[in-house]
């Protein structure tokens, strides 16, 4: 998980790192620096865990060496136990950076005869605490004294005078003490151990466990009030600080594709906004899956790593079912491109499994994440309470620009656009699937019933799985409603007809305009010809008539020739009379 | 018994040649009024009770810290009977008698 900065509070309290996850945060900087801190809970929960991660951490992290004083288990038991945990104290304490020291003390063997103090710890602390110069002192549990030393009067101001003493000494010191009943500690510790109070849960609800820290106290410094899950696995502590997160998510304007093509059509051609969280939901079998699962291909496909939760199925049971349409996710897994989180919801409590999400999201670094279905969380919880978490889990998820998607099962009871756990508020884009019962059949509708910030397409499309995968099919408007499946076919049909018939009358009138226009064409044609045969014939007569005109002339030219000479001569004396 | 020195001077100081011999340790830290009473109860007990068959070792813890852990020691002063088996812690300042009798076991021997 990506840290968030703290700015450094207030520069009078001085602060030690626990650098346990997670609770360094929601101290805005670990424990408060040279002083005791009391750390209590019942048994089991985690006190010793704790006190020991704080040094090895401290050794390990800060090089601030610790002391751990121990009056309970002995050193080799402490040793072994934290082994689990990849802890070697064996290592540590041999590099003189933790030194153990096993405190024991019998009743039995001890007579009290007159006036004493516990001059003697203080002396093996300050031994111990000097023979390796140490920063940090964790003493488990003390309230054990109160069982090996009748005199609780001088105990108790040996007590006093002890973390006074830690004080001085200047280390920062962290003092378990066991729950009492009506007290934070069986003997009053808090009474002494004023600075900071931690304390740890470990409930038990409705069969299922979760371990739970609070910050009961904190003098002189800001930190988070609420109660954190923690875990305890083979990594050590880890706290969650997710309400330490706020609306402060960094939004991106990068588009993702849903990994069907018809779906990203609808929602603008371009898909889901990374970072954004979707829900899809519908009734049972409606192909919830079958979204998530082309949504983690095509994530895949670009080369992006996909964490898939699924609390129902095994994968290999999902990725069975996903080749049936024709999305094979095996090969992803085998690059290492997808990993499959299965646990049942009832496997742990709901903080357990926000604990575990977190974990495997920071291990894992994914850019997508599906929980498929989110509701079988309601099984054994609180709406409320499952509401929270998944809250909890779309900020962490958003914090970290993931792009989430979750599928929830609706019940045929309640209204489909209520989501059983009531986190619509939360999601940005809205898939619903739903069933369209119609002329005895059952088919599958989809639409995008909200998609915060892109025009969305508003139309319900019919939602075919086949073996290539999700299919959205255009749905008819007929007169009892949309039309789906077979309806849809025959109305396809009914249409094709229709349209095949128009197409044969346009054939048919473009046909009939032909043969119009060669029946015009061929009478031009006619005519053409006829007045050319007329005009030859015309031009014919002309040229005769204008031969024999010609003729005519010359005859007369002739005529008048031969008989010119006469009247040549005498044409002249006329003018000469005139 | 006001210096070191003869604390010192009273280790293993009367050692008889019975063979249940008592060793008693106590430990103090430095000269506090606590830890010369509780020494000064002790002697006097074991001239009473144990002459010259016991032989006692004061352990100051300030100088020695690290002799501490063997016998567990948290309260001071402490007086632990190393022998006879088995070992016995009395803590305080051997102020009460009676008491200190009971922890080591000398009640029925007296």
């Amino acid at each position: 998980m990506i840290r968030k900065e703290h700015s450094p509070p207030q520069a009078t309290l001085q602060k030690s790192p626990t650098g346990i996850q997670g609770f360094d945060e929601i101290t805005a900087g670990g424990l408060p620096a040279g002083r005791p801190t009391l750390v209590c809970g019942s048994a089991g929960c985690g006190k010793t865990l704790f006190g020991i991660e704080f040094l090895v951490r401290g050794a390990t992290l800060y090089n601030e060496p610790g002391v751990f004083m121990s009056f309970e288990e002995t050193n080799e038991e402490i040793i072994k136990n934290v082994e689990s945990l990849g802890f070697d104290l064996e290592d540590l304490i041999k590099n003189k950076k933790i030194a153990l020291d096993h405190v024991h003390i019998e009743r039995s063997e001890i007579e009290e005869t007159g006036e004493y103090d516990l001059e003697g710890l203080f002396i093996r602390l300050g031994y111990a605490i000097d023979s390796i110069g140490a920063k940090r002192v964790v003493l488990d549990t003390i309230e054990s004294l109160f069982a090996g030393l009748p005199n609780q009067l001088i105990l108790r101001a040996e007590l006093r005078r002890l973390f006074r003493w830690l004080k001085v000494k200047g280390v920062t010191a962290i003092i378990t003490g066991e729950r009492g009943d009506e007290t934070l500690t069986r003997q009053g510790l808090e009474e002494y151990v004023s600075d900071c109070v931690i304390v740890l849960d470990h409930r038990v609800n409705e069969q299922t466990s979760t371990r739970r820290l609070r910050v009961v106290k904190y003098r002189g410094s800001i930190h988070g009030t609420n109660e954190y899950p923690f875990l305890i696995d083979e990594t050590g502590f880890s706290v969650l600080p997710i309400t330490s997160l706020g609306l402060e998510h960094i939004v991106s304007d990068e588009r993702i594709s849903s990994g069907i093509t018809e779906l990203d059509k609808m929602l603008e051609g371009k898909g889901y906004f990374r970072g954004s969280t979707v829900l899809v939901s519908g009734t049972a079998g409606v192909g919830k899956t079958s979204v998530a699962a082309h949504f983690a291909e095509a994530a895949c496909k670009r080369g992006e790593r996909v964490l898939y939760f699924c609390f129902e199925e095994s994968p290999n049971q999902l990725m069975r079912n996903m080749r049936s349409i024709g999305i094979k996710l095996d090969q992803w897994v085998g690059k290492g491109l997808l990993q499959f989180q299965a646990t049942r919801p009832t496997f742990y409590g709901l903080e357990m499994h926000l604990a575990v999400t977190h974990k495997a999201v920071n291990a894992f670094k994914p850019e997508i994440v599906i929980m498929d279905p989110i509701n079988t969380f309601i099984l054994g919880d609180k709406e409320n309470e499952v509401k929270t978490m998944l809250m909890r889990i779309v900020d962490f998820l958003k914090g970290n620009q993931i792009t989430a998607l979750f599928t929830s099962l609706t019940s045929t009871e309640s209204a489909l656009e209520s989501s059983d756990v009531g986190i619509s508020s939360l999601i940005d884009t809205w898939l619903l699937l739903r069933d369209i019962e119609l002329n005895g059949e059952r088919n599958r509708g989809m639409y995008v019933l909200k998609s915060r910030g892109m025009a969305n397409s508003n139309q319900i499309r019919e939602f075919i799985l086949t073996d290539n995968g999700v299919k959205l099919r255009e749905v008819y408007i007929g007169a009892s409603g949309v039309l789906t499946g077979s309806a849809r076919v025959a109305q396809e049909a009914h249409e094709n007809a229709a349209l095949l018939r128009r197409k044969h009358d346009i054939e048919r009138r473009k046909r009939e305009l032909e043969q119009k226009r060669k029946v015009m064409e061929s009478r031009v044609a006619a005519l053409h010809a006829e007045f050319r045969s007329e005009e030859s014939e015309a031009l014919k007569n002309i040229e005769t008539e204008q031969d024999t005109i010609n003729l005519q002339e010359r005859d007369k030219i002739e005529m008048a020739v031969s008989r010119k000479s006469i009247m040549e001569k005498r044409k002249p004396k006329k003018h000469i009379k005139l | 018994m006001n210096e070191k020195s003869d604390v010192k001077t009273l280790k293993r100081k009367p050692s008889g040649p019975n063979d249940d011999k008592w060793v008693l340790r106590l430990y103090v830290a430095g000269q506090s009024p606590k830890a010369l009473t509780a020494f000064a109860n002790l002697k006097k007990i074991c001239e009473e009770q144990l002459e010259g068959k016991y032989s006692i070792e004061v352990i100051d813890l300030l100088i020695n810290p690290q002799l501490g852990n063997e016998d567990q020691i948290l309260a001071l002063p402490t007086l632990v009977r190393k022998l006879p088996v088995p070992v016995r812690k009395i803590i305080g300042d051997l102020s009460d008698t009676e008491r200190v009798l009971v922890g080591l076991d000398l009640l029925h021997v007296g």
